[in-house]
């Protein structure tokens, strides 16, 4: 299973990941299109916050719009989801991102072009299994 | 089942059907929740209209059941009968409904004349027909008129046709028919999600509780799952116009289908209720993992679960059929909603349950349920505490059209008669109708089914019961009226309200009869004392049953209204109200129609419609104060077995209450003095909601009440002066 790894004693808070996430999956400068999001510490007591890839969503959605794809990444299908947004709501990490210009939720898939940003490897993509 | 003999039945179906018209619109997108047109079929000469919403209407009834009330009110006359070819069947979901971030936004109102009252009927169900209806391009759906022959509607909200089959070869039990009309209508295998049926079955045909199914496909099992309008005997109006299905289609459902005015405020709010579920919902009323069930063990705990026809309130066996039984046999892992984004998802079902008694016996089905209601009104208040026979009973009941409240509570009574030697082996065909007899039950069911035997007699519902056992039986009508659990005509749903003067009111005063939809206030009441004095039940009773009109007019389900609460919600000032929920309402309506109400606005508008329906209730010949009176088992101990039952709280209740020494009474006239307490409370109640409410003394809305709630349309303060100027009825 791929998966994110984070290491929030590394992470200089340079939003450098967020910026290129949204850039290649939604070509915009706005970070909150970002599939990972770094927080101000003080906010909510993290700084990283991404997907695991524990797939809690997959077994959440009444529609079978989630599913783990064959390298182990948990995927929306995009054809079938309404935008209910259970999945955002019960994920145990919040991990499932919302926007004000999209109705479906999106979320991480690991491709790691993230961490090729990061200057200090506060992430980097994992697989294990 | 095998795929290959429902595909071959599913051409041999289809090859029968006769097309008897065709209409073709042009699909528009729904506009900030409305359709802005109605669709209206005559099935007697087959005529298909499409009708423009006025803005008055959407403004005075919202949707809903606002919507079904009005149309029918303009389609038939006082003097009309549920059988009468204009009596109409009207399905409407509301403006909010279809939004798939909130939970409970799912819901149908079906809106009829009953067979069982004889006056208008509301019912309330989940599925994904109505939402899918709405975004074919219709806010309601209003059928009149007699079919000669079998037909089906179907309606394609993509391609923008209508149409009606004659339809010889389905089955007319639903969860045979769901599964044929799903095959024939779906163009794939993943666009049976696209489908949803509106159905009856075989005893919605021989009695006059029959219920009205409507589906959803269920994903994960493959199958249509079943919801029930359940109430009134709306299945039996549709079986007697000869419809044996209505089919819609629609592919393309998103997250603003509505088309609302702000959809991230929907967004917001949506996300929040699921995080209170998910966070909650496990410690409060567990809905995700067990759903409405979760309360056998409470009433019986609190002496609320109704046995033995309402005798009793608990019974030492209750622990066979509560909660952590159910659970084991009907959740399977997968809490479901009945429509997208419910992630309240109180449905549950069992797959392959294997049926043991009548047409379908070796079969493995899909038991959809069972809910509290039906685990009390089919199990322990007809004395059977058998999970099997429950599952087995919620299964026929469902695809039979049966309304498991009423034939539970109507068994209940006939097994009270048959005990009494009211009635006996003669009359039932042999079938031996004691209390706990599961097998006799059943029996009674598979007959409801075939319309034959004692089966259609008890088919009659409570009310018509009582009338044959007196004028046939030489019954004692005193003692059958008091132990008739009806009220209008309509079976009382499955809580003993002895205890709680606010929920006698909260039954007996409901507009379409004694059904918990209006007001549940028996904890308030009873457990927690918060309503002690007439005034302060009349307030409740004014403002609830009011309040929760408003879930109806706009497509919404109650339960995520106060089945799950913030968790500050006990430090508000009025915590029984969930003030945050109620905020939420104003909220989802605001932000879907881009009109601005606030609380008040949001209560007028269920005022409205809920005084609306009191004088239609009217216009039809009941509606009034004689119209309100409880049968004397829902307020207190009819025989001695009873009295003896609780003896030390009735005694109590006598010297407490009344001042009298009950140590030289006997229980005969502690049984009457009890009772005529209990009944002087009960008017003295009634005169304090009248007033509330600013209604007559004999329970009519007055003019000035219509007038300042704008409702005030010639034809309604018509109704209410004949009535005046012919006083008391």
């Amino acid at each position: 299973m791929k998966f994110l790894q984070k290491d929030e004693t590394l992470c200089i808070q340079c939003h450098a990941c967020e910026d290129i996430c949204a850039q290649t999956y939604f070509k915009s400068s706005d970070r909150e299109k970002a599939s990972i999001k770094i927080y101000d510490y003080t906010e909510r007591g993290e700084l990283i916050n991404v997907c695991s890839q524990c797939g809690e969503c997959i077994d959440i959605c009444p529609e079978l719009a989630i599913y783990r794809a064959k390298n182990g990444v948990v995927m929306i299908d995009k054809r079938k989801c309404v935008g209910c947004l259970m999945c955002a709501g019960f994920c145990p990490t919040f991990s499932m991102r919302i926007h004000s210009e999209f109705l479906e939720p999106f979320k991480c898939i690991a491709c790691g072009l993230c961490s090729k940003q990061c200057p200090t490897k506060a992430i980097e993509v994992k697989s294990i299994g | 089942m095998n795929m290959t003999s429902i595909e071959n039945r599913a051409e041999k179906i289809r090859n029968a059907h006769k097309l008897l018209k065709r209409f073709e619109y042009k699909p528009q997108e729904v506009q900030r929740g409305y359709a802005n047109k109605t669709l209206y079929i005559n099935i007697s000469d087959n005529t298909i209209e499409a009708k423009e919403v006025a803005e008055e209407i959407k403004e005075k009834f919202v949707g809903g059941k606002g919507f079904g009330l009005w149309y029918l009110w303009n389609a038939v006359k006082s003097t009309t009968k549920w059988d009468d070819p204009e009596n109409e069947i009207v399905i409407s979901p509301g403006p909010i409904g279809g939004i798939t971030q909130y939970p409970g936004a799912g819901k149908s109102l079906v809106v009829s004349l009953s067979p069982i009252t004889g006056s208008v009927m509301d019912s309330n169900v989940g599925g994904h027909f109505g939402p899918l209806m709405k975004f074919s391009g219709w806010d309601a759906l209003e059928i009149q008129g007699k079919a000669q022959r079998d037909i089906i509607i179907f309606i394609d909200g993509n391609e923008g046709i209508v149409e009606i089959y004659e339809a010889p070869l389905e089955s007319v039990n639903s969860h045979i028919l769901a599964e044929e009309l799903t095959e024939i209508f779906a163009k794939s295998e993943e666009d049976k999600r696209n489908v949803s049926i509106v159905s009856a079955g075989e005893a919605a045909e021989h009695t006059l509780f029959g219920v009205l199914s409507f589906s959803f496909y269920d994903k994960r099992k493959k199958v249509q799952r079943l919801k029930q309008a359940g109430r009134g005997g709306i299945g039996t109006v549709f079986r007697n116009k000869k419809i044996k299905a209505i089919v819609v289609r629609y592919k393309g459902v998103t997250g603003n289908s509505n088309n609302a005015a702000d959809v991230n405020k929907i967004k917001e709010l949506g996300l929040k209720l699921h995080k209170e579920i998910r966070n909650f919902d496990k410690e409060q009323c567990r809905m995700r993992e067990i759903g409405t069930a979760h309360l056998v063990e409470i009433m019986n705990d609190y002496d609320l679960l109704p046995v033995n026809n309402f005798k009793f309130g608990s019974h030492k066996d209750a622990h066979k059929i509560d909660s952590k039984v159910l659970v084991k046999k009907v959740v399977q892992g997968s809490p479901d909603g009945c429509w997208h984004g419910c992630s309240m998802s109180c449905a549950k079902a069992a797959k392959d349950y294997e049926l043991k008694s009548g047409p379908y016996k070796g079969h493995k089905v899909v038991v959809d349920g069972p809910e509290y209601e039906t685990v009390a009104g089919v199990g322990s208040n007809c004395g059977i505490f058998d999970p099997d026979y429950i599952m087995e009973c919620n299964f026929y009941c469902d695809t039979y059209g049966i309304d498991t409240i009423s034939f539970g509570t109507t068994m209940a009574f006939l097994m009270e008669c048959y005990e009494k030697n009211i009635i006996n082996k003669d009359i039932t065909g042999g079938i031996e109708l004691n209390f706990g007899n599961a097998d006799a039950a059943m029996e009674v069911l598979h007959q409801m089914a075939k319309g034959e035997g004692f089966g259609k007699i008890a088919g009659m519902g409570v009310r018509r019961l009582k009338k044959l056992f007196i004028e046939e039986y030489g019954a004692d009508p005193k003692f059958v009226n008091d132990i008739g659990m009806e009220v209008k005509g309509l079976e009382y749903s499955q809580y003993v309200s002895k205890e709680s003067l606010a929920q006698q009111g909260g039954y007996a005063l409901a507009n379409k009869g004694p059904q918990h939809d209006e007001a549940w206030l028996i904890f308030m009441d009873m457990v927690n004392n918060q309503i002690p004095t007439f005034e302060d039940k009349a307030e409740a009773l004014h403002y609830f049953p009011v309040f929760r009109t408003w879930f109806g007019l706009n497509g919404l389900c109650k339960l995520p209204w106060n089945d799950i609460e913030p968790e500050d919600n006990h430090t508000t000032d009025e915590p029984a109200k969930v003030p945050e929920h109620v905020d939420n309402y104003v909220q989802l309506f605001n932000s879907v129609t881009g009109k601005s109400i606030d609380k008040e606005a949001m209560f007028l508008q269920s005022e409205r419609v809920y005084n609306f329906q009191r004088v239609f209730n009217l216009k039809m010949g009941y509606g009034t104060r004689k119209d309100d009176i409880p049968p004397y088992r829902s307020m207190g101990p009819v025989t001695e077995e009873e009295y003896l039952s609780r003896e030390d709280r009735y005694d109590k209740q006598l010297k407490n209450l009344l001042g009298l020494e009950p140590e030289g009474m006997s229980t005969e006239e502690k049984i009457e003095a009890l009772r005529e307490y209990k009944y002087t409370q009960y008017e003295k109640l009634v005169d304090a909601v009248y007033k509330r409410r600013g209604w007559t003394e004999d329970g009519v809305p007055s003019v000035e009440l219509m007038k300042k709630l704008g409702m005030d349309f010639p034809e309604v303060i018509k109704v209410i002066e004949e009535h005046q100027k012919g006083g008391f009825r």
